[in-house]
């Protein structure tokens, strides 16, 4: 019954937040077309190039893209558009936007996930062995690694990475996502891509490795010193029973939250990271159209990934819920 | 520090967070790193041993050739002079978006935590608002349309980075306001405004101050994030640029990467360290252990 009541209060909580959630998203659409609207330079000469164009011409590409009708009417447009799943047109790529995004996706989250459970797994067995014995070798070890994993960009590490496991000793691939000169199915398609994976996912793991570290080694610590732990050493159970069943059981919480709470910061480095090694996902796309001032990707990627985490956040919140016995809403 | 802590809060307090930051082994060092590279950046001029903007032909000399410390870039430039001015523009930019964000978080934060009501719910809202709000994403987008000069990549970092300062410091003054020494000022007839920035401020300032410090390193990074893009102020070198020519050069020249990225990351870690020291000092109970 209580469980009962429980979830009720959950989807009560999560319902009152998603409906929290509309005005952000709105708030989004609405500032990157103002800002789109009032930027400087004019699509329409940068989708043509610098070929001199007849008048006629250009005003038929303006009215095709819609480029002619006032701001508030374009972005009325642009709203119901993005109701109905359309996210406008790429002037440089010729594709509905969507298409393009959906294209990029699947190679951007298989990145962006390993990298999250990677970072997770390891983050979390550095932060308990350096918990096991504070101030210890080990301990003052994985710490500093965290200190220098959260201030090493992500970007400059992959070039790192490129330096020493491409071009100095040969052992993986400098960049892209597969091998162009042989084609691989099956399996081996797999693994080539895996290999190509490798140097991107260390590059934007350290990161999280380093904030997963350093959070779940404070947590540990403080949750260490809680009476149901001295009442766990008082029965006679073992120091690591005690640290990895009962102790990291309430630790991990504020560590799940974390990896929730930064999703926006692992898209940021993933774009970076992407851009360093080629890597064809929604980063690299969205450095492209910089360059070819590609206005509806850009908006596109940018309420994409707003919505992305706004969601990503709504999830953490109630994973929080249901893993914390403590929390009821 | 001192400076901020001084007016009010008197002497003795600000000697006994200068004790406890000299504690912080991790708050010194970060001081030590903080203080050589401001050092480095205002005496640019004169440690740089050529002009960083200046082409020669011995272009992609590997370091230690003669006359080149770290080496030359692919237009010939010296790598060493290049990484030495460009720690000005990450100093400038790091100090002046995060002293922006600080004082739009301590405004924000401040109307909202003191005054309260709807006002409060509103402000929270736009805050809420920018901290969901893919910071590094809109920020791209900001620079790529409006240009990437000194002063925008200032105001757009400075104005994307304020939410965590401003929820700090509502806290802060929802949990003073009650306390009997701004009831006091209020029984003296002292105005709104004043109790606010002169009573409750100055007491408020410490932790403030740790969330500046980490800021600086944050806005560093994305400076230098926008700089690998090729969105960096243009007519300066970064080191987040020299990163970005270095990426198409890499197989060539492994030191047009590796020393600019040496910089940044000294940067970051210097000013996170100090930032764990003014924990230490301001709140040891907050202090990572």
């Amino acid at each position: 019954m209580a469980a009962e009541g429980g979830g009720n209060g959950l989807a009560l909580y999560a319902l009152r937040r998603a409906v929290n959630a509309v005005p952000l998203i709105l708030g989004v659409v609405i500032v990157n077309f103002v800002l789109i609207a009032l930027a400087p330079g004019d699509p329409v000469m940068s989708l043509i190039g610098e070929y001199p164009a007849p008048p006629e011409y250009v005003e038929r590409v303006r009215q095709d893209f819609g480029l002619d009708k006032s701001i508030p009417e374009r972005l009325w447009l642009y709203l119901v558009n993005v109701a109905q799943g359309d996210l406008g047109f790429s002037f440089a790529n010729r594709q509905p936007v969507l298409d393009l995004l959906l294209q990029r996706l699947g190679r951007t989250l298989i990145l962006m996930l390993s990298t999250v459970v990677v970072a997770s797994t390891i983050g979390l067995f550095l932060g308990v062995i350096a918990a096991r014995k504070p101030g210890s070798l080990t301990d003052r070890g994985a710490t500093g690694f965290a200190l220098i994993g959260y201030a090493v960009p992500e970007f400059w590490l992959g070039q790192i990475l490129i330096l020493v496991f491409a071009v100095l000793l040969g052992w993986l691939p400098a960049g892209g996502f597969r091998s162009v000169r042989i084609e691989y199915t099956g399996l081996a398609a797999a693994l080539d891509m895996f290999k190509h994976m490798l140097l991107p996912m260390a590059a934007l793991s350290f990161r999280y490795m380093a904030i997963t570290t350093r959070l779940t080694r404070a947590s540990l610590l403080e949750v260490m010193s809680a009476q149901y732990i001295v009442a766990a050493r008082g029965r006679g159970l073992s120091e690591n029973t005690i640290l990895w069943r009962h102790a990291l059981r309430a630790a991990a919480l504020p560590v799940v939250t974390v990896i929730g709470y930064n999703f926006g910061f692992i898209v940021a480095g993933s774009a970076l990271v992407e851009t360093v090694f080629g890597w064809p996902g929604i980063g690299r796309l969205m450095y492209d159209s910089i360059y070819t001032r590609d206005y509806p990707v850009l908006l596109g990627i940018l309420l994409f990934v707003s919505v992305t985490v706004i969601i990503v956040n709504l999830i953490t919140d109630a994973f929080y819920a249901v893993l914390d016995p403590r929390v009821r809403y | 520090m001192e400076t901020a802590a001084a007016p009010t809060v008197g002497r003795s307090n600000t000697a006994a967070a200068w004790r406890r930051f000299r504690r912080s082994s991790s708050g010194v060092f970060g001081l030590i790193v903080v203080a050589l590279l401001l050092l480095t950046a205002v005496l640019a001029p004169v440690l740089a041993p050529y002009d960083p903007h200046s082409t020669s032909r011995a272009a992609f000399a590997p370091p230690l050739a003669p006359g080149h410390f770290l080496g030359t870039d692919n237009l010939g430039r010296d790598v060493l002079s290049q990484v030495i001015w460009g720690s000005r523009v990450s100093l400038m930019v790091g100090l002046a978006a995060a002293a922006t964000a600080t004082l739009i978080g301590v405004l924000v934060g401040a109307l909202a935590g003191y005054l309260g009501g709807w006002f409060d719910e509103l402000l929270m809202r736009i805050t809420e608002f920018f901290q969901v709000i893919p910071r590094f994403v809109l920020a791209l987008i900001v620079v790529a349309f409006f240009g990437s000069g000194l002063v925008n990549l200032i105001l757009v970092i400075g104005l994307l980075s304020w939410p965590q300062t401003a929820r700090l410091v509502r806290s802060q003054y929802l949990s003073h306001k009650t306390l009997p020494y701004v009831d006091a000022g209020r029984a003296l007839g002292m105005r709104k405004f004043r109790i606010m920035f002169l009573q409750i401020l100055p007491n408020a300032m410490g932790p403030v101050l740790v969330v500046a410090s980490l800021d600086v390193a944050q806005a560093i990074l994305l400076e230098a994030s926008l700089g690998f893009f090729g969105l960096g102020d243009p007519n300066l070198t970064s080191w987040g640029g020299m990163l970005n020519t270095a990426q198409t050069f890499i197989r060539r020249a492994w030191w047009m990467s590796v020393f600019p990225g040496f910089g940044i990351t000294l940067a970051v870690l210097g000013f996170n360290l100090f930032g764990d020291g003014l924990t230490e000092a301001y709140d040891p109970r907050m202090a990572p252990r």
